[in-house]
């Protein structure tokens, strides 16, 4: 069978194109997240320091647009719009954070992170414009005092008694009384009803006499993202998406290195049959014999965890199968005359092993790699899941074990646990399906 | 008499593999394992030394009591053999051995629930805990891919066949720990019928055990078989739709033979070599536990007892594991060869 038999063959069965849609989806998955992710974020993945802005254990967005009450969205808000105001004697940074507030709840608390350079003591005042018009004055606080120029860095929170004690004043805006709601309460609450007040909100910082001034908003909220937080507070959807290179790597090259490795082996050993194959092919039980997982955990507790090592392990304990049958197969092909032709013409076995004998083995090698991609991808998983990956990268696996060891199945975090094992699930199932419909057009027997 | 010539051969070189793997335990483990015997002897010499304090008080100072005490562990690492590096020949010849007449010596850190260090106590108290759940689950898993199989192949292109197939393929690529994690989501979290953690709380005296037991089973038992039979049932489907092609199924045909009697009389018995080999693969698969099901359901078996032992690097543990298993294993294939002959003729004939 030649390959554009193959190719025509394959063309028609529609469980393998499926799966090659699905692979094509991964692959330009990986490509977007190599491209316009910066590499920087998979690094920081398991530094707690990196991700204290984020949520902790929040749902992913989208989980809006199905319910009815909207959840409150966490924001992060680092471009505003800044302008500078020429005062009496001073000039004055302003820096205006846009939000659109869609809620039914109140918001989580928020925060102002910022960073200046200066020197003296300049004033930062803090106010909130609200979709009905009313300003309400929440901060107005001198920076400490400094002869040099200095950088400075600090976070104001919603809980600052100082904001609490500026709305208390301002309370004949509304129509009942506020004194016992948190700042958050009442900043994004109705004058007549202690309800949310949907619109557009606009928080107004203004420092005077400053060089530099910097400053972030983070509002907090319960939905983040395109697939949520989890418990470290790590977006979900960056840990997914790294996943996607990251298992598509370790899967076709093991696969393709056990297959490749297993085939050689084999052909070899059926190739030149006698005490070579006797040999071979005991060596080959040995690893077969070897319970597979107990030593793969073992090697990765004794040597070290790098996913590099791994992935030769893997390779160790995946050739077994292919040797076995590619073996058989040799020994049907080197009875074949054109083989004993290349014998008489006085070829070296090697020659004739990779011209003659793996080309006629190549369709059902391609088949096998294509079969052994899922499980070296949810052996690898397990590994992970087990807590013994590699803690450089972030993987689907590792991503399950944290949520395993944060108990996230009982406490009903679901959008920890689902999204990894169905990209897992999505992965293998894209593999299967071409090497199922490649096996069966290769291997004429399935097709009756 | 070949036959018999060639079983005798079979097990002799299952005994040849037995023997290697264990040599690659034993080497893999080996360097650990040398410095951890020795740091126990240490530690041994030092607190018998210090117990014993008409002899500390014999010593002038503390230099003197340190010599002596290196003077102690020295004489006692030699006594044991253990001065020799652990990669000689005579230790490595002697830890195989120990280990193939099933001395496995005592645990470094784990215990059995009675308190036991022995390493053979240990694995005895857990291994029926893995059959009990894991071999249970093979069991069921087995009968029912042989019924779906057998007739999703007997039919090949029916609505039967397709479903089977797919869902074959479906549920091979997820994983089954995953699966785990959803259902104690679902069933534990969401509708609280089952216990999220595998193993019953009251004490195995209790009358109520039994049952208590039984349900805390019922969440993995369901996982396994749902995960484990679509295989199963893709097999014997394809042993199956290969005899259906059959010459002789035809003619039973159309000698008006029933369908079913064709399937489960003929078609079966005809596809059982194959199908005995996996069974037997797999019940001794089986008894290994899941490592990492195990870890997701809680339950004490031996693949939680493995996951324990790497983890706290507890070589002697496993070592004996790894040791059971294999044999385990090995036995099984010679097993399903001997069951091989046993129903397939032509092997005996040549």
């Amino acid at each position: 069978m030649d390959y554009s038999e193959i190719r025509s063959s394959f063309a028609k069965s529609k469980i393998g194109l499926v799966g090659l849609g699905m692979l094509a989806c991964l692959i330009i998955a990986s490509v977007v997240t190599i491209t316009a992710i910066p590499a920087d974020t998979y690094k920081q993945w398991n530094n707690p320091a990196s991700w204290t802005e984020f949520p902790k254990s929040a749902q992913p967005g989208w989980v809006n647009w199905l319910a009815e009450k909207k959840i409150p969205e966490h924001k992060i808000l680092d471009s505003p719009n800044t302008t500078l105001r020429q005062g009496e004697t001073e000039s004055i940074i302003v820096q205006r954070f846009g939000v659109d507030y869609t809620s039914d709840y109140f918001p989580g608390e928020f925060l102002l992170n910022f960073k200046s350079e200066y020197s003296g003591s300049p004033i930062l005042q803090m106010s909130v414009i609200r979709p009905d018009g009313i300003t309400l004055e929440l901060m107005s606080s001198s920076l400490p005092y400094s002869e040099h120029r200095t950088d400075y860095f600090d976070k104001i929170f919603s809980t600052n008694d100082a904001i609490k004690k500026n709305l208390r004043l301002q309370s004949e805006h509304f129509s009942y009384p506020i004194q016992e709601h948190g700042a958050k309460e009442i900043i994004f609450a109705k004058t007549n009803k202690h309800e949310t007040l949907k619109g557009k909100y606009e928080f107004v910082i203004e420092v005077s006499d400053v060089d530099t001034f910097d400053s972030k908003l983070v509002l907090g909220g319960k939905v983040f993202g395109l697939a949520g937080t989890d418990e470290l507070r790590r977006d979900l959807a960056i840990g997914l998406l790294w996943g996607t290179p990251v298992a598509l790597f370790i899967g076709i090259v093991v696969a393709f290195g056990s297959v490749v490795s297993g085939l050689v082996f084999g052909v070899y050993a059926g190739y030149k049959g006698g005490k070579t194959d006797e040999s071979m092919m005991r060596f080959n039980d040995v690893i077969y014999a070897l319970p597979a997982l107990p030593f793969l955990i073992i090697l990765s507790v004794t040597t070290s965890n790098s996913i590099f090592l791994m992935i030769g392990f893997l390779m160790i304990f995946g050739w077994v199968g292919v040797a076995k049958v590619s073996r058989s197969m040799a020994l049907q092909i080197k009875t074949r005359q054109f083989v004993d032709a290349a014998k008489t013409m006085g070829q070296k076995d090697s020659k004739i092993i990779f011209r003659h004998i793996i080309p006629q083995i190549m369709p059902y090698a391609l088949a096998s790699i294509a079969i052994s991609v899922p499980a070296a991808i949810t052996t690898e998983a397990g590994l992970s899941f087990l807590g013994l990956g590699d803690p450089t990268y972030p993987t689907w696996g590792q991503i399950l074990h944290d949520a395993k060891s944060h108990g996230a199945a009982a406490r009903g975090l679901w959008w920890w646990i689902v999204p990894p094992g169905v990209m897992v699930a999505i992965t293998g199932l894209a593999f299967v399906f071409i090497g199922n419909s490649l096996e069966s057009t290769v291997n004429p027997k399935l097709r009756r | 008499m070949g036959l018999k010539r060639y079983f005798a051969k079979r097990a002799l070189v299952l005994f040849g593999v037995l023997m290697a793997t264990l040599l690659l335990t034993v080497l893999l483990v080996g360097s650990n394992m040398d410095s951890i015997l020795k740091k126990g002897i240490a530690i041994q010499v030092r607190a018998e030394i210090v117990e014993n304090k008409e002899l500390t008080a014999g010593f002038a100072g503390t230099d003197e009591l340190n010599q002596y005490i290196d003077s102690q562990i020295e004489k006692r690492t030699k006594t044991l053999g253990l001065d020799e590096p652990w990669h000689s020949p005579n230790r490595i010849g002697l830890a195989m051995y120990k280990i193939l007449i099933l001395d496995f010596g005592h645990s470094a850190f784990l215990t059995s629930d009675s308190g036991s260090t022995s390493v053979g106590d240990i694995i005895l108290e857990k291994l029926p805990r893995t059959i009990l759940l894991f071999t249970t689950a093979t069991v069921i898993i087995s009968i029912i891919g042989i019924l779906v199989g057998a007739a999703a192949g007997s039919k090949v292109g029916s609505k039967t066949d397709k479903i089977t197939s797919s869902f074959a393929i479906i549920s091979s690529s997820f994983p089954v720990w995953w699966i785990g994690l959803l259902m104690i989501f679902t069933f534990s979290f969401w509708y609280a019928i089952f216990p999220a953690r595998a193993t019953p709380i009251i004490p195995p005296t209790d009358p109520g055990y039994v049952a208590s037991l039984l349900h805390h089973m019922t969440l993995p038992i369901i996982t396994i078989v749902l995960i484990g039979f679509g295989t199963w049932a893709y097999l014997v489907r394809n042993f199956m739709a290969g005899i259906m092609q059959e010459d002789f199924i035809f003619v039973k045909k159309t000698i008006g033979i029933k369908q079913r009697k064709i399937i489960f009389g003929s078609a079966l018995k005809n596809a059982a070599p194959p199908i005995v080999t996996i069974l037997a693969l797999s019940l001794s698969g089986s008894l290994g536990g899941a490592i990492i099901t195990e870890a997701v359901f809680d339950w004490p078996g031996m693949g939680r007892l493995y996951f324990e032992a790497i983890t706290l690097m507890d070589l002697p543990v496993i070592i004996g594991a790894t040791y059971v298993l294999t044999v385990f294993f090995l036995v099984s294939i010679f097993v399903s060869d001997l069951l091989y002959g046993y129903l397939d003729p032509r092997i005996r004939t040549g």
